[in-house]
Formats: structure tokens, sequence, C-alpha cells
């Protein structure tokens, strides 16, 4: 309920100032905020404006920003899912199995999509059937499935995949578009259709922004939340098929420590952990300023600690600054 | 008025940037470790440095790793080594396989590639540095065995291997190599073979049963650091320092108080400072061309022998003794 009136507050605001809204909005601030740090970046290193410098980058994010496009529909309907990283490497696992008897590589993807969408469905199920807490239910899972692939796999490697599969890790569509790039945005524009442009969109905020009254107009909250961690699932898969490829191997800890990194993008993206707001342009953006800062630090050797405390550091800001300049507003209006 | 002061600033900077280029190594190597803030490599980064004070052309060494130790942090630093058009990339790797893909782009980019400490299969570097060889460590271990029954005051004497598994490979290698060059030292009679599995408190009860066992034993060598330190535990505690000693592989820093209290009279690991110190140098004859296929110069630790894969040994492992151990045990 405060979330809506504090929207409808910010209109007015912005009315009064009689410019566009789009100029306040969370994403414009965030593009600002990308192109400074893309300037900073051409300054800093001699190497960052290359062409082949930019499309190794796309490298480092590109399957953590698909599945971050997902999760940000999760995170807008109050829920949270921690263990996609866990579902990366079981359906890695179950590729790498399916590659030491197989070299088609129909099989070897669906089998890894198959276990992923498995994966997501375990978890929509427990949450919406069980009516456990999502973050109870994949803190959980995350364990399990982490677990499953140590059991598997133990201190052993799966690397018996066929040279065509390095494709997806590692091939170009384009000049200096990998493939893993290219299908990040389409994904992207996919899930910006989705959400923005089509009912299901309407009903995911709705469900955000208030689940009970979201049940009492006719929408099946239970079933909708299914969908939406069952498509976790499905894009943990897709990003486990191109990280297994890029990196020719399976190992039990594959993507550690990944939910995170993935994480943060969607709260960078402007979608409120509380629920109900949040646009995939926005983590979009999110995605392409990670990716910047990460390269930009990379390329001048800042030590990895000292670039998480960075990281950390530029999240609290960017996160707080417009609570900031909100409150500020508020006082010269009194 | 403010837009020339912009304007001058701008100027400024621009040039100090541009003159620190200019300044610019001739040669750069990234040396990307398992994970930061580990005292074996910043060892190693202590040997590489060395490396490049002694190489007459300027090579700057870019030393770098993830927070944790992962495959895909190590990938993302070698992709951003990549795109500084490095000269070499020396990489202690976090996983054999997942590194290769990377390694193999950086190669396709006129990057040479040395591996050292934990290898990257074939296919992923050049050159393969591991820190000995079987034979060098097998060997290692009987001398060390010799100098601590000199130590005891004895001409010849008992000495008991205190190994991890049976199954360990590597210890097994070793035991063999051990047991090859044990006629060279005919003041030695192997007694025993014993087995801890790498516990700490079965390590413990097998060296009080070799010491019960044999009353003429006068070293113990376990070629395992787990091992090494459960034995001169056990020695301390049964008050036999001075008659039995320990020696074999192990950690300087979990060693020292023991080498200070005599139940350890020497005893060998790899030196990370050398083995930082070769890789440099090895990477500097790649960037040079001067590696042939069979063998590399490596400044002071001489010249290494390459196998067909492209492997090669620095050297004997690195004794640590009174002198040197509390110095070492501040890094590893």
């Amino acid at each position: 309920m405060e979330k809506i009136n504090n929207s409808s507050f910010e209109t007015k605001d912005i009315e009064k100032k009689s410019l566009p809204s789009w100029v306040f909005s969370w994403e414009s601030f965030l593009l600002a905020t990308t192109v400074l740090v893309f300037f900073i970046n051409c300054l800093a290193s001699p190497y960052f404006l290359d062409p082949w410098s930019l499309s190794d980058a796309t490298f480092n994010f590109s399957e953590k920003a698909i599945i971050a496009l997902p999760l940000a529909l999760v995170i807008i309907v109050r829920d949270i899912d921690i263990s996609v990283a866990s579902i990366i490497a079981l359906s890695s696992t179950a590729m790498g199995f399916t590659a030491e008897v197989t070299d088609s590589l129909f099989l070897i993807c669906s089998a890894g999509m198959i276990v992923g969408t498995l994966c997501g469905a375990l978890n929509g199920l427990l949450i919406t059937r069980l009516n456990i807490p999502a973050i109870v239910v994949t803190i959980g899972t995350m364990s399990l499935f982490r677990g499953i692939t140590y059991i598997l796999l133990g201190d052993q490697a799966l690397k018996n995949y066929p040279e065509s599969f390095s494709f997806f890790g590692q091939g170009y569509v384009a000049p200096f578009i990998g493939f893993e790039f290219a299908s990040f945005l389409v994904i992207a524009v996919l899930f910006y259709i989705l959400l923005q442009k089509t009912n299901f969109g309407r009903r995911t905020y709705a469900i955000g922004n208030n689940p009970t009254a979201a049940y009492y107009s006719g929408i099946n909250v239970a079933k909708h939340k299914l969908i939406i961690f069952i498509m976790v699932g499905f894009f943990c898969s897709i990003a486990a098929i191109m990280l297994t490829s890029r990196l020719g191997s399976t190992r039990p800890t594959i993507a550690l420590g990944w939910e995170l990194n993935i994480i943060t993008m969607v709260v960078l993206g402007g979608v409120s952990i509380l629920g109900g707001s949040g646009t995939i342009v926005g983590v979009v953006i999110a995605v392409f300023l990670m990716g910047l800062v990460n390269s930009g630090l990379g390329l001048i050797n800042v030590p990895g600690i000292v670039m998480s405390i960075i990281i950390g550091a530029m999240l609290i800001c960017v996160i707080a600054l417009p609570g900031v300049f909100q409150r500020l507003r508020n006082k010269v209006g009194n | 008025m403010k837009l020339t002061t912009i304007i001058k600033t701008t100027l400024i900077a621009t040039s100090i940037m541009a003159s620190t280029f200019a300044q610019a190594a001739d040669m750069r190597i990234g040396l990307v470790v398992k994970a930061q803030g580990i005292g074996f490599f910043e060892a190693a980064y202590k040997g590489a440095q060395e490396a490049s004070a002694e190489i007459e052309d300027n090579i700057e060494i870019i030393y770098t790793g993830p927070v944790t130790p992962t495959a895909e942090g190590q990938i993302e630093i070698i992709n951003s080594l990549i795109s500084q058009k490095v000269d070499a990339i020396v990489v202690s790797a976090n996983d054999p396989d997942a590194l290769v893909p990377i390694l193999k782009r950086a190669q396709q980019r006129g990057i040479k590639v040395v591996s050292f400490d934990s290898g990257v299969a074939t296919a992923g570097r050049q050159i393969h540095l591991n820190p000995s060889s079987n034979e060098l460590i097998g060997r290692m271990n009987i001398e060390l065995a010799a100098t601590s029954l000199e130590a005891a005051k004895s001409e010849k004497g008992d000495i008991a291997i205190l190994s991890a598994s049976p199954t360990a490979t590597n210890q097994n290698i070793w035991i063999g190599e051990m047991e090859k060059a044990l006629p060279e030292f005919p003041q030695l009679t192997l007694v025993a073979t014993v087995y801890g599995d790498d516990l700490a408190d079965k390590s413990y009860r097998e060296t009080q049963g070799l010491v019960k066992t044999y009353p003429n034993l006068k070293v113990i060598v376990a070629p395992t650091t787990v091992g090494i330190l459960a034995a001169a535990q056990a020695i301390t505690d049964m008050k036999k320092t001075g008659e039995v000693f320990v020696t074999g592989l192990g950690l300087p820093s979990e060693l020292a108080g023991h080498v200070e209290s005599g139940a350890v009279n020497s005893f060998a690991i790899w030196n990370p400072i050398d083995l930082g110190y070769a890789a440099t140098h090895i990477a500097y004859n790649l960037i040079q061309d001067t590696a042939s296929e069979t063998e590399v110069e490596m400044g002071r630790m001489g010249v290494a022998q390459l196998d067909a894969e492209g492997n090669a040994a620095m050297s004997s492992p690195f004794v640590y003794d009174i002198s040197n151990v509390a110095e070492f045990a501040k890094i590893f």
C-alpha cells in the first residue's frame, strides 16, 4: 500500500516541474551512471575502448544476466530464489553425464534444460503448495542441488563434451558479438515484452503490490508464482549450457557464489526487494553498469578484494541516493 | 575563466597519464594465483619480482587473483589480462580443465602461458612448472633421514615411513622413489611403512606404535604435511625428543615450533619464492623465444628439462631447519 502512495506522490512532483517523467526515473539515473563509468573507463585504461576488450568483457556477465531477467520477476512478486547457482551446477552435471554417452548436442542440451526446469518446478511447488517462504525453500534447495553434484562428481570433472558444444559459450554470431551476449539481448527483449506488454506482466505487478488483493481479483497467485519459478529454473539451465560450454567441463564447484552477483544485478536495476516495482530496462542497464565497472577495474588490475569493496559501496550508494534526494525534495517542499 | 581552468587541468591530467604510459615496461607478465591473500602466493610474487629485477629488460609483474578460489574468477581475470595485451600469463589454476578454453584464446592472441604449482591441461599452456619431481622428492626424503640420523648422533639406525593412505598415488610413488635411493645410504635401515590416512589422530597413534615396536628407531619420515605434524607432536608428547627425529614434507608455519623444540631437525617443502622466480624466468624465455622443445633456463635455479608434454621440474624440495624456519613460517 505504502508503495503505491509513494509512486503517486512522485508523479505529482514530476508533473509540477513539467518535465517528462522518465527524466527522474531510476532507469535514467542508472543510465547516466553507466555512461559516466564508460567515460571513466576510457580515461582509466588505454585498452578499454577496443572491440575485442569490449567483446571479451560481455562473456563475464552474460550468463548471470540471463538469470537476472526471470529473477527480477521473482523479486517483483515478493519472493527470492537463491538456489540459482546450484541449479546451474546440477543442470551442468546432467549435461556432463549425457555427454559421456552421446555426442548429440540436442540430447546434451535437453538433459540440462529438463533438469533445470525440474529444479525450478520443485522450488515453485514447495513454495506454493506447502506455503513455505521462498527464502527457506531456496536456502534448502541451494544446498540440496549442490550437494547432489558433489555426491555424483566428487573431485572428478566431466569433460567429454563434443567439439561443437563449445559454440554456446565461445562462439560468435557476428563479428565481436558472442552467442552468449546475443542470446542475452534477445531474452531481454522477450522479458521486456512479457513484463511490460502482457497480462502476465500486469498480474506479476499486481501480485507484488498486494497478493491478497490480487487473489481476490481473480488471479491464481499460486499458479502464477509456480510459472515464474519454473522460468527461473529453465533460464538457469540456459545459463548452465553457456557456462559449461565456456569452461569446457563440469565440476561440482561450477558457478559457486553466483547467486549474490545475480541478485545484486536485479536490485541495482531498481527492482524493489519489497516487491511490486521494477522494470526489465532497469535490470538490463544495471547489467551493463556492473559489467563496465568490473571490466574497468579489471583492466587497471584492481585486486579482487578491493573490487568487491568498491562494488558493495557502489550498490549501497546507488540504492541510497534516490532516497536521500527524495528526502531533500520533501524538505524543500515543506 | 572556469572553462580555461578545466581545460588546463584536463591537459595536465592527460599529459601525466601519457607520461606514465610512455614509461610503461617493455614487457608485462600477469601472475594469476588461486586467490588473493594467500601467503604462499605472496611469496611467489616476491620471487617473480626478484626475477624481473634480475632480467635486463624492464618487466612489469601484474600480480592478481580472484577473491575466492574459483575457476570462473580466474577466467574473468585472464580475460582482462588478454585485453591488456600482456606478453605472458603465469597461472596457478583452480581447475585444470575449465581454464583451457580461455588460455587457448590467450595463446591465439600471441600470449605465452606458463602454469606453475597447480597445472593446466596440456592444451591450455606451453610449459607447466612442477616444484619438484617424484624422483627428487623421494631422494630428498632419504637425505633428510640421513641428516636427522646425524642429529641423533648415531652411525646407524632404523627408519620408518609414515604415509597418508595406502591408495594415495603421490605417496606411493614417493615411497617407491625413496626405496630406490635407499641403497646409497647404508647407514639407514627401513623397518616399517605405516599409514595415518592423513588424519591427525590416526597418524599420531601410528607414530606411538612405531616408537614402541622398534626400540632402535631413530627417524620417522613423513612425506605428508598432516603426518609430519602429528608425528612431531607424538614424539614431543612421548618425551622422545632428541632420540627419535621426525622429518619429511611439511609446512614451515606448522612446524616452526617443533623445529625449535628439537622434535624435527630439518624438513623440506617447495620454496614458493623460488617457484615464482623460476616461473617468471620461463615466461621471459618463452616471450624471447629462447626456450627449446626440451630445455628452458630458470636463472639461478638452473636449466629445466622439459618432457614431451612440456612439464618441467624445478628442483629438489627446499630444506628448512632452525636457521630459516622462523622467516618462512611468516609466509606459509
